[in-house]
């Protein structure tokens, strides 16, 4: 599949996205809400084929972003996913594991230094942080005190 | 980590001798088979991404190298390729040719590396001294363009930090020969070992159906037939310069994945000297001013698959987030669809073909709880072996032999 | 010199410890063992338990999760023993001095539950593997 097919066949899903920004075509990002983050995903997983590299989870202030980057292997081109979650104090998205097996630990990573609730998770128990860590703190939220 | 109530449970970890992080393996077994694998790591977190935070675009190359002693070229490298993709900075070819000899260097020791250990699970101790032994020269000259054996911390954003000098060029290409002639002597005396193939074929087998849900990347991937490789796919550097090829093989066994690795190693000297031979003159970095508000991505094929960098400034002069995936990552969960079904026996083996970057040479288990049999590494070590030598006997061969000319 | 002092300066052998390491320490230990250095000349051997250890050899700037496995692998360890932190991070926590998951450095963690404890400091990052065998043979000399 060519860039241009690539091009056109996201535009299956562009009612699902509120954004798209393509830097180059080796860089696609795709701008969408949490809700539909899960449909954006298959498609972009199971119609197109990509493969899944890895998702990172971001705290945007007044939001938390997180990204799923997928690489497409066969044109080198990279496609990202970027869902809001505007709830800060109970964030959640669905996640993304029953459909990439892959995405299981970096979900529950997330999950540890952020806080974000995975719906859907088989497994969401501690795998970054250590045993004795408390419950609560996420290190890499922007409030969270320098120890 | 789960609850296995009533079963056999064998603990590996958490000092183990194969992960570069220290991790904790919970194996479940019936009689000799494993039927559940489970891992916990966090041994070796130490917060990476968050310091990147407090560093300047700068200092972070040198954090990133520390990720992983044996990665240490290919991590700067990614970042600095997003850094650069963000600040639309081209580097000069010199750089790029720099960036690829060093990259290449790095591969040739770390499959080596991979080769000597790989050797030591099965009781082929000679093999591992040897492998180890010719590794050296190719750190000697990777000090001798650095600074430092590993660790090297020679990109930059914008180009790179320290040249090659050309009166280093006859004696790399001297070293690179006798490195090339010894690879060939392990790899003829390991490909050609009756006992080695009884012992490796068919153990630990990853399909390549699992190999794309687990989305493994590098030689695990191109062991079970993926055909993924970031300098061909999405050419950084100066490979699409140069001529090579990609390794594949769709067995997905243990043995599969040794071949890639020890083709990849010829195809790893065969880059680096076209490379030094075609080294185009010029500067080897460009001044950067600032680096602009935005976010990019960059990967890069590491020995031991693609290493993934996110990076997202706000036009201040330190990365607001920097994401790290290293290939381990999504290399060690695929342990769970190639170790199920194993017998105890070919475990570490199994975990060694993925080369989840080994580390310490030993390990303990102070982890004993009611129903856990607590075994130690050795143990497992020693089966491993035995089977070596109980296949030995029942073929009646003698084994690997090496001979030095 | 006491005599068990005596003894443990004759060929010691000693037990690796990651305590969250990159690495590059591990493999500069593992490479003093190899052909070119080959410190089983001398009678310094890796051993695969703590129990049999002289020495330790801790690499890395210890994790809160790695803490307690170290202290337990110290514990284990007959005394006397001597602790050789190697390299930058093992010495001071190096480039992770502010990490949040960092507890280190090996000595506070170590002379916490044993204040007598004999350590030993190897610095470098990493130490390159003469350095590691020049430290090993300046502390047995001292002791
Ligand atoms: S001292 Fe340097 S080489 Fe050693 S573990 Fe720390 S960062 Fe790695």
């Amino acid at each position: 599949m060519s860039y241009e097919a690539l091009k056109s066949k996201l535009d299956q899903i562009s009612d699902k996205l509120t954004g798209i920004d393509v830097k180059s075509d080796k860089r696609i990002f795709l701008n969408c809400d949490a809700d539909n983050a899960l449909a954006v995903n298959k498609f972009i997983f199971e119609d197109i084929g990509a493969r899944f590299c890895i998702e990172t989870g971001i705290d945007c202030d007044d939001r938390f972003e997180i990204i799923y980057h997928y690489s497409y292997d066969q044109t080198g081109c990279i496609i990202n996913v970027k869902a809001s979650i505007f709830d800060r104090d109970d964030p959640r998205i669905d996640s993304l594991t029953p459909v990439v097996s892959a995405a299981e630990w970096i979900e529950r990573e997330i999950h540890d230094i952020l806080g974000i609730n995975f719906n859907g998770h088989p497994r969401m128990e501690r795998l970054i942080l250590a045993d004795d860590w408390p419950e609560g703190v996420y290190p890499m939220r922007k409030d969270s005190v320098k120890q | 980590m789960k609850k296995t109530i009533g079963k056999p449970v064998l603990a590996v970890g958490p000092f183990h001798p194969l992960q570069e992080e220290i991790e904790f393996f919970q194996l479940t077994i019936d009689g000799e088979i494993v039927t559940d694998i489970d891992v916990r790591i966090s041994y070796n977190h130490r917060g990476i991404e968050k310091i990147s935070e407090t560093l300047q675009y700068d200092q972070v190359p040198f954090l990133v190298s520390r990720i992983c002693g044996i990665c240490s070229a290919s991590h700067p490298l990614a970042y600095v390729q997003a850094v650069e993709e963000m600040a639309d900075i081209t580097p000069p070819d010199r750089a790029m040719y720099i960036r690829t000899i060093i990259n290449e260097l790095e591969r040739i020791h770390s499959h080596l590396l991979w080769v000597g250990l790989g050797g030591h699970f099965i009781g082929y101790d000679t093999v591992f001294m040897w492998a180890w032994k010719y590794r050296e020269p190719v750190l000697e000259l990777l000090e001798e363009i650095t600074g430092n054996r590993n660790n090297y911390g020679n990109v930059k954003v914008g180009g790179c930090r320290e040249d090659i000098k050309d009166e280093i060029i006859p004696r790399m290409l001297k070293e690179l020969e006798t490195v090339e002639r010894k690879t060939d002597m392990l790899t003829n005396a390991i490909l050609d070992d009756p006992v080695l193939h009884a012992r490796l074929k068919g153990v630990g087998i990853l399909t390549r159906e699992d190999a794309i849900k687990c989305a493994v990347t590098g030689p695990t991937a191109r062991g079970s037939g993926v055909d993924i490789d970031v300098r061909r796919d999405d050419p950084y550097a100066a490979y699409s310069d140069l001529d090579w090829k990609v390794i594949v093989q769709p067995e997905g066994d243990v043995f599969a994945k040794a071949v890639v690795r020890l083709l990849e190693t010829f195809e790893a000297i065969k880059i680096i000297r076209q490379a030094l031979n075609k080294l185009p003159g010029g500067p080897i970095a460009v001044e950067v001013k600032d680096i602009p508000a935005g976010e990019a991505v960059g990967h890069v094929e590491a020995p031991r698959g693609e290493t993934f960098h996110y990076v997202r400034g706000d036009g201040g002069n330190t990365p607001v987030r920097h994401k790290v995936r290293a290939p381990s990552y999504v290399n060690v969960p695929s342990f769970a669809a190639s170790c199920i079904g194993q017998s105890i026996s070919d475990v570490t083996l199994t975990l060694a073909s993925v080369d989840p970057c080994y580390s310490c040479t030993e390990r303990i288990a102070v982890i004993d709880s009611d129903n856990k049999i607590v075994c130690d590494y050795n143990m497992l070590v020693k089966l491993s072996r035995e089977k070596t030598q109980r296949i030995k006997e029942e073929s009646g061969l003698e084994g690997i032999t090496l001979k030095e000319e | 010199m006491s005599w068990n002092i005596w003894a443990l300066k004759k060929s010691p052998w000693v037990f690796h410890v990651n305590t969250g390491a990159c690495n590059n320490c591990d493999i500069e230990i593992v490479n003093c063992l190899t052909p070119k250095f080959d410190v089983e000349r001398f009678g310094i051997k890796l051993v695969g338990s703590p129990r049999h250890a002289d020495a330790l050899l801790v690499t890395g700037a210890v994790t809160a999760q790695a803490r307690p496995r170290l202290e337990e692998v110290y514990r284990q360890t007959p005394k006397p023993c001597v602790v050789f932190a190697i390299g930058a991070c093992a010495c001071d926590r190096g480039i992770f001095h502010n990490s949040y998951h960092v507890v280190g450095p090996v000595d506070k963690i170590i002379k916490a539950i044993d204040p007598d404890a004999i350590i030993a400091y190897v610095p470098g990052c990493p130490p390159k593997p003469e350095a590691i065998i020049s430290g090993v043979v300046k502390a047995l000399a001292v002791l």
